[in-house]
Formats: structure tokens, sequence, C-alpha cells
């Protein structure tokens, strides 16, 4: 019923790009991402369009898993698109009224979408091919230099793996409980705003207690562990560098060289 | 009240990698009046398919036909559906929200809208019904009382909507011995009492044996066998190749049987003590 959200949803797999660090894996998507802010003109997106198909051919998700990560955000897309293409002054094309196409305009809106699309199908494919485990791993060894400045990196990482872990189980517990309300006859779907909001109750009362119950029941098991976090601790897989990810990094910053060249 | 379901397929996430065949052309017709006991080995498709019958999933394809009416159909009233077919789910007690055990129970009713006053004389008859003492709970929050207290209360506010099926997903786990008895007591009584249609998932195969007419036995979404606990009983290679068992008891005397005596097969203890003493008698 409410399952089906893909932005953020890793499927597996075992292909190079599943395989590489998630530390490269994040910092070629935020170099990604910011490179994306520096071209101008459309020339450069024929490398990244290079860039993109490559990784989207190795990792072999389907172009329809893409688009459909695509769209929950179309209507920003679409929205983008409106604003540009009528909002921009310059050359008028044609129009109809005080409404006015430009040639400017056009060009702008074009331009602008697909940077938006570049950069939402660059930041799903990082989820879409990262484990969340893998990538709370990422991070806190990302974040480990900055502990001496205070950043409590293991524990950051840590609240998001729980955070992470639970979506799903809560997300299942919703689902149930509204049937086992729906079975008596609550409607979750129809009335005005006040109505539905007042639906929600039945709803949101179990739900949390069972979340601070599953919390309870989890800060229990961790302290009958005995565990503590950050200093010393080893961990079962060691993050290590290898071909495929000196491969990635260098096709990264060739990207980077292009654009910062050509564009 | 009968049940018919035609050709029930269902499909979880359908065209995602992580799709799944819950159910696989199921067809079965439940008679009016009747107590069936459904069993499966965990991930059989049990909870899958009670869900069907009173509309909360919808099939990908086939149809249920409820007392005529297909409620597969587009434009059904689900409100109707989901009175006429009472559902109580796996655990319950998770589902209680309200302040005071009489607001709980009445919440059912009180989506239908009907009258105040009938809406009390449902929540005391539910509560009775499940035995409880309704003066003395009724202003009491759900959340103070026990494990099995709050199960009664849960399954009292389902009975509250005056369902003509009722079906109920493994209704004593987690309880004890005790409370399982007198849980499984009450649906007995409410069976014969207002004749309803019973549905029972349970993994228990001696509560089965016990109390239904007749047994469903599914594995990997489809139905394997369907037939009274007595000849389903009889099947103990089948059973356990799919990951149930029959109940202890038969296994005792089978085995028996197996050293040489000759007792009659047996599904309950009862019975088993019966025909040991027939047996002894007759030596
Ligand atoms: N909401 C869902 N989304 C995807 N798959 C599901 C969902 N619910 C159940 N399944 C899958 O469908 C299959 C049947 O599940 P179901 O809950 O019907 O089994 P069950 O027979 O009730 O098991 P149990 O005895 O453990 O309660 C399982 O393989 C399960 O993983
Ligand atoms: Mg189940």
């Amino acid at each position: 019923m409410i399952k089906n959200i893909t932005i953020g949803q890793y499927i597996p797999g075992e292909t190079a790009i599943h395989r590489l660090d998630p530390r490269v894996k994040i910092l070629a998507t935020i170099v990604y991402i910011s490179i994306l802010f520096f071209i101008k003109g459309f020339f450069p997106y024929i490398y990244v369009l290079g860039y993109l198909g490559a990784v989207i051919w190795l990792s072999e998700i389907s172009l329809k898993t893409i688009l459909k990560s695509l769209k929950p955000l179309a209507i920003i897309i679409v929205l983008t698109l409106i604003f540009n293409i009528f909002m921009t002054p310059g050359e008028r094309l044609f129009g109809f009224g005080f409404i006015v196409v430009t040639r400017e305009g056009l060009y702008q809106a074009v331009y602008m979408g697909l940077r938006l699309m570049f950069l939402i199908t660059g930041a799903s494919l990082l989820t879409l091919t990262t484990s969340p485990i893998a990538l709370t791993d990422g991070i806190e060894k990302l974040l480990n230099p900055f502990r001496k400045l205070g950043v409590p990196a293991h524990e950051l990482a840590m609240m998001m793996t729980i955070a992470l872990r639970f979506i799903p189980t809560l997300l299942d517990e919703t689902d149930k409980i509204m049937k086992a309300q729906m079975a008596r006859g609550a409607d979750f779907e129809s009335g005005n705003l006040f109505s539905r909001a007042k639906a929600m109750i039945p709803l949101l009362v179990p739900l949390f207690i069972s979340a601070f119950r599953r919390a309870e029941e989890l800060a229990l098991a961790i302290e009958a562990r005995c565990y503590r976090g950050g200093e010393n601790r080893t961990r079962m897989k060691q993050l290590k560098l290898i071909g495929i990810d000196y491969a990635a990094s260098l096709l990264t910053v060739l990207l980077c060289v292009a654009i910062i060249f050509t564009g | 009240m009968s049940v018919e379901i035609k050709n029930l397929t269902h499909v979880y996430m359908k065209d995602t990698v992580f799709e799944h065949k819950a159910l696989n052309n199921i067809s079965l017709t439940i008679e009016d009046g009747e107590f069936v006991g459904l069993i499966g080995h965990t991930g059989s498709g049990k909870s899958t398919f009670i869900q069907h019958l009173n509309a909360l999933l919808k099939p990908s394809s086939g149809s249920i036909i409820i007392d005529g009416i297909n409620i597969t159909s587009k434009g059904v009233a689900l409100k109707k559906i989901r009175q006429t077919v009472g559902l109580v789910f796996q655990y319950p007690e998770h589902q209680l929200f309200e302040e005071t055990v009489f607001k709980d129970v009445a919440f059912g009713p009180q989506n239908l809208g009907l009258p105040q006053q009938e809406i009390e004389a449902r929540v005391k008859e539910a509560l009775t019904l499940v035995g409880l003492d309704f003066d003395k709970l009724k202003d009491v929050s759900p959340f103070e009382l026990s494990g099995g207290q709050k199960r009664r209360v849960a399954i009292a506010g389902v009975l509250a909507m005056k369902p003509k099926v009722l079906i109920l997903d493994e209704p004593t786990a987690g309880l004890d011995p005790k409370g399982r008895d007198e849980i499984l007591g009450e649906i007995k009584k409410l069976h014969q009492l207002q004749k309803l249609t019973v549905v029972l998932v349970s993994h228990s195969m001696e509560d089965i044996a016990n109390l239904v007419d007749r047994i469903i036995v599914m594995s990997k979404g489809q139905i394997v066998l369907t037939d009274t606990p007595r000849n389903v009983f009889k099947q103990a290679d089948l059973l356990q190749d799919i990951g149930l068992d029959v109940p202890q008891v038969t296994h005792l005397v089978n085995e028996l049987n197996k050293k040489g005596l000759s007792i009659k097969e047996c599904i309950s203890v009862d019975e088993a003590y019966e025909e040991l003493i027939k047996y002894l008698r007759s030596n």
C-alpha cells in the first residue's frame, strides 16, 4: 500500500558499481553534483550523459527504475520548466497576450530541466546501488577526520543505521495497523482535511506505542551486549580501496577536467 | 453466509525486483456456518489469503463472492463487507488506541454510524462474549490490562461489528495454555450460539484438530489439501514435507501401532484416552 517508494531504495546486485567502495561513491556523487553547477551551455552535457550512461549500464539498473525515481520530483521539474519558459525575458518566439515564449526562455528551460534530471538521477544511483549499511559506513569513515573537531562520527553513523534499519519495519507496522483499523470500518481516504486528520489518531497512537516499545527493546539489547560506541572498535568488514575504486575516481576526475576546460 | 473464492492470485510488489507471488490460483468454497481451520508453514500465504476475504487486499486476478456479491468488483460498499466479514489480525492488541476499553470496542460500531444506545448494547455484549466483566473494565485504559485481556478487548472490538463471518489470524499466539484454551472455547461458543462462519488460522495442530469441521492446508501460495481433520492428519508424510506436523497424540498412537498395538487413529487426547482404555480392557 505505502511501500512503493523508490527514492532511496536499494536494489541488491553484484555489479562493479555495487562493489565500489561507498566512500568513493559518496565522494564521486558529491563531486558530480557540484560539477553540474559549473556547466554553462549544452556541450558539456555530452560528457555528463556519457558518464551517467556508463554508470547506469554498468550497474544493470533498468531505465524504468531510474524513471521511477524521477517521478516523485516530477512536479518540481515541470514547475522549473514552466517558470523558465515563461519568465525569462528575451527575443520573442511566439506568444499569446501577455504569455510570451522567448528563445532564451526555451533555452533556459531545457538547460535547467536537464541539469535537474541529471542531478536527481545521479543522487538516486548512489542509493539504488549502495546498501544503507554501506552508505553509513562510508559516511562514518569520511567524517572520521572531523572527530578532532568534535563531530561524533561513529554515533551519527550508528543513529543513521538504526533509523534506516527501522524505516521498513515502521512502514510494515503502519500498513498492518491501518489494515486492522480498516477492518473495523475506519476510513483513511475520504472526508475533509479535519476529519482525515482525526482519522489518523487510531493509526498514530498504536504506531507511536510500538515505536517506543521497539526503541526500548533495542536499547536493552544493545546494553545487554555491552556496546560502547567510538573508541577502539574494529569492524567485521574493513573498507579497502581496490582497482575499480581508483578507476572510478580517475573517471570522475576526468569528467571534471573535461567540463572545466570546455565549459 | 457462504464465501466462494475463484482462481485467486495475488502478487506483491508487482513489476519490481521484489515481485513475489504470494497466492497462486486458489479456488475454494466455505459454506455457511462452517468452522474451517487454515494451516500452513510460515510464509505460505495464509495472512495474505484472509485479507482478501474482507477486501483489505485486492486480488491480482480472480474473484471472491460473498453471499452472491462479488466483492472484487468496482463500487462495492467496503464498509458493508468489513462489517459482514470480521477480521482479527495477528497480535490484535497492537491496534488498541483509545483511552478506555469501552471507547476502543465502540470504535467499530461508531464507524458503522450506529445510534449511541445500540453501540452501548453491542459493546456490552461483545465484552461479555469474550469473557470480560463489562462494568469492571469499561472505564479502564486498555494499556493497563494484561496481555490476554488486551487480546480479548481487541477481539471484542471486531465482534462488536456483529460480523457473519469471523476470521482469526493466530488468535492464541503468545498466550499461556489457560488463556489459549479460554479464547478458543469462546470462539467455539460463538460459532455454536451465533451460527457464525469461522475461519481460524493456527500453527497449533492440536487446537485445529479439536475445533474445526474442515482443514485447509496451504503451501507456497497454493491449497494442497482440504478435508476433515481426521483425513488430513492421516497424511503425516505430506504434512511433514511442507513443514507441518500432526498432533502429538496422533504421533504417539502411530508409534504405538508400529510397535504392534492396534488402536484406531486418534486426533485428540480424549479420543486417544478412550481408545487406549478400550484396548487395555480388551486384553
Ligand atoms: N506487504 C508485503 N509485501 C511484500 N511481500 C509480502 C507482504 N506481505 C507478505 N509478503 C510475502 O508473501 C508471502 C506470504 O506471506 P503471509 O504473511 O501471507 O504468510 P503467512 O502464511 O501468513 O505466514 P505466517 O505463518 O508467518 O504468518 C511471504 O513470502 C511474505 O514474505
Ligand atoms: Mg500470517
